[in-house]
């Protein structure tokens, strides 16, 4: 009597690890395999079926439409507009960022006082969030009482006006995307022995020749991996716009994932959306494989 | 004979001294290129910190700006009557507090949840064997290449046909894993020699006590590192959240704050004051975590 509730732990205890042996090495999978499944795997092929048909307000598909939705998408001029709104978007941000990412990352490479405390700061803008960003950027671009126009001492609406909104937001995002390229490149700077540093400068080469034929060079693995990172994610970009200009002013900032949202949420069109969905999942799936094709033939390791 | 030697000497210790004092200056010159190349290189760092910190340190002026003081049009960079009314205004207008504590409770689940699914599934994908393994493994890698804006119509479906907007389960749930996780616990456990866990087994030892009382500690620094990331991409977490919480009692620091956005034009500081306040728990985060954060960074997952 006295001991039963022991032994009955013990078996219980007993029962689980049982269980855990029958079921073997799957049920540790099983966790991280489920949230998968019902949010990544399901999700991922429901919306290659959603984007074949015609759906209703509430996400249903109702009529099989084909491929009708990519042609209405390939035909529609919005649709064209938000790629190529999306492509400089990528591009400024991709190089904006890296610029940033590489040039603080070199700044920080050698030991000063303080070093700590700069990398620190450099590193910070991944802690912080793109819709917290935007809205302060949002007054920092304040036509008439924002800091940038009143240092610059110009009168430019930077948001409302369509030739700048574009660059304003992808700026931003370049802005957050930096700091996570700053640990990049300080991890790879670290990486290059020092001692070609003291041949090269003993062969007489100048801090600008050793950038460009040493710094670089020996840069260039984490530098691939770092691209591929940044274009995938300036590619996802959506909180920025969301809060800084809605897409607009027209559809100057209607990125793609933007475009997605909007078709989804505010026009009920689940099914364009959807299209959109597998076309963004496309771009960025073949994006990856080129690059990881060009990465076996021309980067030096 | 002994002159000459003596003349020599004297030539002898001239050259001597000469040389030293050449030494010296070469020294000295060379000390002074140090210290200036150091001073370029601090003031370069100065520079670009200020430039990278430009809209952070913008914000908390703004923060304690009383309004009018905004609106000018002469340049006003810090403010001349610091106050803290925007942050008690702030708080009182929204329910920041309520905010706050949904996303530290959200973002608290889903750093504790990951660790548990990645470490669980990392043991079994290192340590054991079994049928489909690298087919499965494959899959888990195959995850990281599908964006999670690619899915979000069909998850928000999902859950609505659940029920299951507008709650805490809504915002936890779909995030409990990661493949970045899985890997780059992996990477750590592959590291371990496998005598390890055959020692451990020889013992008596079970798996689930194997993973709790061995791996788990001995990757701390893999946890701290996964820790942190994740914490800090869950706070600032904004299109789920958007989508999927539609009450002031659920809604997320991100989404929250958009409301201050909108109250009306004079608020301007009232918003940015409730911006600094929940960027403050982020920052304070990755200044803590930081080194963890790089060393499980670089030296498990990506080595150059």
């Amino acid at each position: 009597m006295m001991q039963s509730p022991k032994s009955h732990k013990t078996q219980e205890k007993g029962l689980l690890s049982s269980c855990l042996k029958k079921a073997g090495p799957y049920a540790y999978v099983v966790p991280a395999m489920t949230i998968f499944a019902v949010f990544l795997f399901y999700p991922f092929f429901k919306t290659i079926y959603l984007s074949l048909f015609k759906t209703n307000k509430m996400g249903e598909a109702k009529l099989f439409y084909g491929l009708g939705n990519y042609k209405d998408l390939l035909t529609s001029q919005s649709f064209y507009n938000s790629l190529a709104v999306t492509f400089f978007f990528v591009v400024i941000v991709v190089a904006g960022s890296m610029f940033i990412g590489l040039l603080a990352a070199v700044l920080c490479n050698r030991a000063f006082p303080g070093i700590r405390i700069f990398s620190t700061c450099y590193a910070l803008p991944m802690a912080i969030a793109s819709s917290s960003a935007a809205m302060i950027f949002k007054i920092m671009l304040h036509p008439s009482i924002g800091i940038v126009n009143k240092l610059l001492g110009l009168n430019i609406n930077w948001i409302s006006d369509p030739k700048y909104a574009l660059v304003c937001v992808a700026l931003l995002t370049a802005w957050l995307n930096s700091g996570i390229n700053f640990l990049y490149f300080s991890a790879g700077l670290s990486n290059i022995d020092e001692s070609i540093y003291e041949r090269a400068s003993v062969d007489g080469a100048n801090g600008w020749q050793k950038f460009w034929s040493l710094t670089l060079p020996g840069l260039s693995p984490i530098m691939f991996y770092t691209l591929v990172v940044n274009i995938i994610q300036a590619f996802q970009a959506f909180g920025q716009v969301k809060v800084l200009t809605q897409g607009g002013p027209g559809e100057s900032t209607n990125l793609i994932v933007y475009s997605i949202y909007r078709d989804a949420f505010f026009n009920y069109r689940f099914g364009s959306a959807a299209a959109q969905s597998v076309l963004l999942f496309a771009m960025i799936m073949a994006l990856t494989l080129v690059m990881f094709r060009i990465e076996k033939k021309g980067v030096s390791y | 004979m002994n002159q000459t030697a003596a003349a020599e000497n004297t030539v002898m210790k001239k050259s001597r001294e000469e040389i030293m004092q050449l030494q010296r200056e070469a020294n000295a010159k060379a000390l002074a290129k140090r210290r200036l190349e150091k001073g370029l290189l601090i003031g370069c760092n100065l520079i670009m910190a200020v430039f990278i910190l430009l809209p952070l340190l913008y914000a908390v002026s703004v923060a304690f700006m009383p309004s009018s003081e905004l609106f000018t049009t002469e340049i006003n960079l810090l403010p001349s009557n610091p106050t803290l009314e925007n942050f008690t205004q702030a708080l009182v207008k929204v329910p920041l507090a309520r905010f706050v504590c949904n996303s530290f409770l959200v973002a608290g689940c889903i750093t504790i949840g990951q660790i548990i699914s990645c470490s669980l599934a990392a043991f079994s994908f290192s340590f054991l064997d079994f049928k489909g393994k690298e087919v499965i493994f494959m899959l888990v890698m195959a995850t990281m290449m599908i964006p999670g804006e690619a899915t979000i119509i069909s998850n928000y479906l999902t859950v609505s046909r659940l029920g299951w907007l507008d709650s805490y389960h809504v915002l936890i749930i779909p995030y409990l894993t990661s493949a970045m996780g899985i890997f780059l616990f992996r990477q750590f456990y592959m590291s371990f020699p496998i005598s390890l866990f055959e020692s451990a087994k020889i013992d008596g030892c079970s798996n689930l006590r194997f993973i709790f009382t061995i791996l788990i500690p001995l990757t701390k620094s893999a946890i701290g590192a996964m820790a942190v990331y994740t914490f800090i991409n869950a706070w600032n977490m904004y299109m789920w959240p958007l989508l999927v919480t539609g009450s002031n009692e659920m809604r997320t620091v991100q989404i929250g704050i958009g409301m201050l956005d909108s109250v009306d034009s004079q608020s301007i500081t009232l918003m940015i004051a409730g911006v600094v306040m929940i960027i403050v728990p982020s920052i304070s985060i990755f200044i803590v975590g930081q080194k963890q954060l790089i060393r499980g960074m670089f030296s498990g997952a990506v080595k150059g």
